[in-house]
Parts: structure tokens; sequence; C-alpha cells
């Protein structure tokens, strides 16, 4: 009996032994003679991407591109740790920036410059150039172009007597006065609580006064680079609207994953939203009747007088990108880079976005975006980031990790008027 | 192990008749091997992982690099983490003021057996059924300033900036898990209170005791182990609680909610300091040891006397 039950014991421990083991194991898609894998986001472009693979593996089956599907915040978390382990997807979806150079900086992508020529041809160069470090192309990208865009309800701004979206900074404050004199609370809806959002109207500030130098600075790693004048000035501009009550005294709790901040323009609550071109789709799903009633304006963020940045200039993100992993074996690679050139950007890669309310980054798709349900609002995106001289990535993208997080923290004590321009720009000295 | 046989001894010397100790009671102690090899593999060698990688820079690509002290030092005189220490202490003391409390009144209040007692207390263990995810989304949405709570109902002064003020943000979050976790600290002194012998209450009727005086004296005293068993999983429990405060303020507005595990996760998955959030990783554990340990010593709970002498 009691020898049993040690065998029992025995058997027990064994076996958990076995299956810590398996579990410590994994697959390894780095080795070679298995097919090219992809790790795609859902939500946003899914439709379009699901249909070019889909297209792709029935076509060429034998150079089949294996997919699995992730949402938008666990693949983020995934993915460095994968590429680090070096058992990265071949193709590496990315935000281009900060973690595209980590990964060139590791030799984890390989060079796509001379491989996918008549690709490049085919696309808007300031998208482009956001996949490129020091010259050399390292992603292509693989969805519609995301510019942030001053959103405005035109019944609301009528009703205060605000003719038109603001084309100055300066009439920008006085619209602001005149809603609030108006009644309005929350003049311009500005989701605090989720921090990015902010981090857009130091973007366009940042740009409009200093050109975008004024971050490049930041980018190329110059001492004092948040101190320079020109940054001070788009900051204290940040002060001014907070303190003159642009963005409601509750802005802090108003959550852009909900659409709280999209819900705030919609129902009449406020004249004005400064957000990403993907608002849009929700504009059309939360609230058709508003899309459709030709009160829902957009426009480009007003110029700053006596500045030195373009007004044509955007910010946002350029797009989604692809990436090569340098870890794929060379049969892996290869099927990558014919699936970029052959399947990416064609007739029907760009029909499908634009059905979908997406803005495709390619050049002469004029027509096919006048052709379709969405006209008005695509044909002024497009034109946005066809005509813009330059397009500036979000600033967490472009930073370093390390320098990201702290960016959107002291951000939102800059709103909060919790840390001075001064204070701020200081504390993101220190951080760089 | 030590400590608990030296309190034991003296007992067990007075103890009348000396029994012969008992070989081996129980099944054989390979019956715990899984378990013990579980608990190695998932708890003993990634703890010594994390206190190695807290000596090394490692941003997640790459490999990790020998960095001697530079993330102890860095971290520790960063007014981050100081911010984020100070942060933790807060939340655990309020929790505790807030939970215990009020759970231990619930708990008495439902351990009664009226009817309309029983009704409430499965309306008050709802919130066990719920994931703090959930829970974080859906309190988002009904505190949202603008289409929450109070617009529903046209009460303006529910209009607050909750989430978003960094002085209501904290006492906000105090509240929301008080509401996740009362309900389970509850159940915990029902239990407890049920196990009381009605005869001690009856003693003391019959002395002249009301409500308050057996409650203080016969009821409090009973609780004592519990309150103790109670409190550790607050105070432990609050050191470490991360996913709610995650999905809520996700450490904002500003740095007024980044408590340590907070803190210790923007490190590592945001920032990609992953030294620097081991070294977070690292304090919270042996603060969180210390702190479990000095309870079950100042409790007395290694004894664990019985509350019922001459019964």
């Amino acid at each position: 009996m009691r020898g049993n039950k040690r065998l029992v014991a025995i058997g027990a421990a064994a076996s958990a032994a076995a299956l810590v083991l398996s579990a410590c194991g994994g697959t390894d898609p780095g080795s070679g003679g298995e097919d090219a894998s992809a790790w795609v986001l859902t939500g946003g472009s899914e439709a379009t991407f699901r249909s070019s693979f889909e297209t792709w593996n029935s076509d060429n089956a034998d150079q089949e591109i294996a997919t699995d599907w992730f949402a938008n915040d666990a693949y983020k978390e995934k993915i460095r740790t994968a590429v680090g382990s070096g058992s990265a997807p071949t193709l590496i979806f990315n935000w281009a920036g900060g973690a595209l150079t980590d990964y060139v900086g590791n030799d984890d992508v390989v060079d796509l410059t001379s491989r996918t020529k008549e690709l490049q041809e085919r696309l808007v160069p300031s998208v482009l150039e956001s996949g490129k470090i020091d010259g050399k192309l390292y992603a292509v990208p693989n969805n519609n172009a995301q510019p942030v865009i001053l959103f405005t309800n035109n019944k609301v701004l009528e009703g205060a007597g605000v003719d038109g979206p603001p084309t100055t900074f300066d009439e920008l404050l006085d619209d602001v006065a005149k809603l609030k004199r108006a009644g309005v609370d929350t003049p311009i809806a500005l989701a605090g609580q989720s921090q990015w959002p902010e981090l857009m109207w130091i973007q366009y500030l940042a740009d409009r006064v200093g050109g975008p130098e004024t971050f490049n600075a930041v980018i190329d790693g110059k001492p004092d680079a948040w101190s320079s004048p020109e940054m001070l000035k788009a900051l204290g501009m940040i002060t001014q609207l907070v303190d003159a009550g642009a963005f409601g005294d509750k802005f802090g709790s108003v959550v852009a994953d909900a659409n709280a901040d999209a819900a705030l323009l919609h129902t009449g609550k406020s004249g004005m939203l400064l957000q990403g071109a993907w608002t849009y789709s929700n504009f059309l799903t939360d609230a058709p009747d508003f899309a459709d009633s030709g009160d829902l304006g957009f426009a480009n963020f007003p110029s700053v007088e006596g500045g030195k940045g373009d007004p044509a200039n955007i910010v946002g993100n350029p797009a989604n990108f692809w990436s090569v992993s340098a870890k794929a074996s060379k049969e892996q690679q290869d099927t990558a880079v014919d699936y970029l050139n052959d399947a990416m950007w064609d007739e029907k890669y760009v029909d499908e976005l634009i059905k979908n309310g997406g803005v495709p980054v390619t050049v002469g798709a004029e027509d096919k975006i006048a052709g379709s349900d969405q006209a008005p609002f695509l044909t002024f995106a497009y034109d946005m980031v066809k005509n813009a001289p330059n397009f500036q990535l979000s600033w967490d993208q472009a930073l370093p990790a390390s320098q990201a997080q702290a960016l959107l923290t002291n951000l939102s004590q800059l709103f909060l008027g919790q840390k001075t321009p001064e204070q701020f720009a200081k504390a993101m000295n220190d951080a760089s | 192990m030590t400590v608990a046989d030296r309190v034991r001894e003296p007992r067990q010397s007075t103890s009348p008749p000396a029994r012969p100790r008992p070989r081996r009671l129980g099944p054989s102690l390979w019956m715990s091997a899984p378990a013990m090899g579980f608990f190695a593999f998932f708890a003993v060698v990634p703890l010594a992982g994390v206190v190695i990688l807290s000596f090394t820079t490692w941003d997640g690509l790459g490999t990790p690099e020998w960095a001697g002290t530079a993330n102890w030092t860095s971290v520790l005189s960063d007014p981050v983490t100081q911010h984020a220490i100070t942060l933790s202490v807060i939340l655990t003391v309020a929790s505790w003021l807030v939970q215990c409390p009020t759970s231990l009144l619930l708990g008495v209040f439902m351990a009664g057996r009226q009817r309309y007692r029983a009704v409430y207390s499965v309306l008050l263990f709802l919130p066990l059924l719920f994931s703090a995810a959930a829970v974080g989304i859906a309190y988002k949405s009904l505190l949202d300033p603008n289409f929450g709570l109070g617009t529903a109902l046209g009460i303006d002064s529910l209009n607050q900036d909750w989430l978003g003020d960094p002085s209501l943000s904290m006492p906000m979050l105090v509240f929301v898990i008080a509401w996740c976790f009362i309900p389970f600290h509850s159940l915990l002194y029902q239990a407890a209170a049920r196990q009381i012998p009605r005869s001690m209450y009856e003693a003391a009727t019959i002395d002249g005791a009301g409500r308050m005086t057996t409650f203080f004296h016969i009821t409090l005293p009973q609780l004592k182990n519990t309150i103790v068993t109670s409190s550790t999983l607050m105070i432990v429990g609050s050191l470490t609680y991360f996913d709610l405060i995650f999905v809520m303020t996700n450490g904002g507005p500003g740095n007024a909610t980044r408590v340590m595990p907070l803190d210790m996760y923007l490190r590592g998955f945001r920032s990609y300091d992953m030294g620097g959030a081991a070294v977070v990783g690292v304090l919270l554990v042996v603060v969180g040891l210390a702190v479990s340990y000095l309870l079950n010593r100042l409790g007395g709970s290694s004894r664990m006397d019985s509350q019922m002498e001459g019964l």
C-alpha cells in the first residue's frame, strides 16, 4: 500500500515535470522548411488584411503565409519579446519610429531598399519616408494614412456666431471665447484620460511655431532640445488654451477608447475635436445622422502667426508598416518580399481600403476616392496627406520607448496645470 | 520553523501524558512533490530571474547586460518611484481603513439568520462574480462627466471630474476597489461570526449585557483571527493591486495613481526598462513578504490559540 502510494506520487511528479518541459519548448518560427508567417492586428484595416492574405494564399499555394491575429495592446506586448528572443514572425507589423530604430539597431529586420523598388514608386513619399532609417528602407506602409484632423460641429459653431473652422491660433482662441459665451462648457473635446490625444495638440503647435526642426532636434538627441524657445512657446500655448477653458474643466475623465470625445462633438456638447482620421469611421457608425447632416466639418490645424512651420504640414500616423524579420529563413524572407511587391497596394487592395473608409497611401488614387461613398472626407484627407511637405509621426511612436512614457505623463501634468512649460521641458530634458 | 518550534516547546513539556511521538501522520511527503515542483518552477525560478534581471540593463531586445547596482541607485533616487511608494502606502492604508470596518460590520450583520439578511447577502456577493477589467470599464463609463451616471440621473453634482482630477482619482480608486473586495471579506466575517457559540451571547444576556457590549466584548475578540487573516489579505492585496487601476486610470492623471505595481508595469512594458522594472518588482516582493510575516507575528496567529477555552 505504501509503496503503491509512493509510485503514484512519483508518477505525478514525473508528469508534472513533463508538462513543464513541454511548456518551455514552444515553436520556433525561425527554423527553415516552414511557411512564412505574419502577425496581424484586428480592428482598423483588418478586413483589407484578411482579404489580401486570403487572395495571396489561394493564388500562391507554394508560398503560403500563415497569419495570427492580435488585438492592439496584446500585440504590442508580445511582439517585442518575440523579436528579442528570435522567434518573431516573418512579417513584423509595426508603427515605424522608435521601435523600428531598436529593431534595426539589433539587426532584427532586413533592408528592403533595393528589393521593393517597384512598390516604392506607387507610394506617397512623405509616408514612405517614415519607414526609412539613415536613408535605408526597413518598413513599408500596409494600410491607411491616419493624419490628425480638426473635426468641427458646424451647427454648434454657427450657434455661437463662429463661421467655419479657425485658420489661425488667435482665431482659435477667439472661437473658444465665443463658444464659452454661448454656453458651450467644453468648446473643444479632449480625451485627457487617454493621454495620447493631448499629444496631438503639442505636436501640431510645435510644428506650426518652429517647423519640423523643433521636434527633430529632440529625435537627434540635441541637448536641451525640449527647452528651445520654439518648444517653450508651443508648450505655453497649451497652457493658454487650458487656462481659457478651451477643453472645459473635466477633460481629465474623458476616455478616447470609448469614443467619449467624439460623442461630445456629435451630441453638440463641443464645437471642435482634434483627432485621428479614424474618428471619421466612428462618426459613421455611432452617429450616422450627424455624419450625413453636413454639420460635420473637417480642417487642417490652424497656423500660428509668425510661425516657421508650413501650415500644410501634418502629424499623426503615416500608416502601419510591414518589416521583414532578419531571423526568418531565406525562403520565408523571399515569400514575404514577393508578397510585399506583388500583393500590397494592388488595385484590389486600394479598393478594399477605400471601401472601409481608409485613406490610401498610394499616388494617383484620386479617381477611386472620388467615386466612393465617402468622397468629400476621403478627398480632403487624401489631399492633405499627398500635399503635406512633412508628415510627423506621432511623438510617442517616434521617440525611444524609454522617453515616450515620460512624455505622456509629463504632458498630462502640463494639461492639468501641475507643471509649467519650463518644468515640463526640464523633466523631458532629464528623461532624454 | 525553528521559531514556531521554540514557541511550541514549553507547551509540549507541560501536556500531561507524554505520548510517544507518532512516527508520521498523514500521507507520504512525496504527495507534495508535484506542488513543490510547480512552486519551484513558477515562483522560485522566476523570482531568482527577476533578482538577476534587476542588476542588468535590458530593453526586451538583444541580450541583458550586467549593470551592477546602477538600476538600484537610479530607480531608488527617481522621484517617480518615490512617489509610487508613497501612493502605494496611501492606497494600502486607505483601503484597509475603508474595507476592514465595513466588511466586519456587514459580515456580522449577515451572520444573522433573518430572511431579509439572506437576500441582502446574495445581492452583496454579486461584485465577486465580475472580473476586474469589466468592473473598471463599467465604472469608467459610469463616472464619465459628460455621459455618465450624473447625466443619466440628472444629478449635476455627480458630474465631477472623477478620474481626471488628481485629488479625486485616488479616493475614487479606493472606493471602487472596496466595492470589489468588501463582499469577499464580509463572507469571511460572516462565516467566522456564525462560528461563535450562542451560549456566549446567552450567558452575556443573562448578565445584562446590551447589544453594543456583546459586540465589543464577545463578537470582536472572537473574530480576532479572522481580522488578522482578512487584514493580511487586504494589505498584501492592496500593495500588489494592479488590474483595476490599470484599466481605470493607467496611473493617471499625470502620476496621481501610479502605484508600485503599475510603476513596475509601465517601466517594463511601456518604457522597456526591464532592469528598472525588476528593481520595483523585487521591492514589492520584499515588502509584501515582510508585511505578511509581521502581521502574522503581531496577530499571534502563529500560536493560533483557541478562542473558546472553557467551553
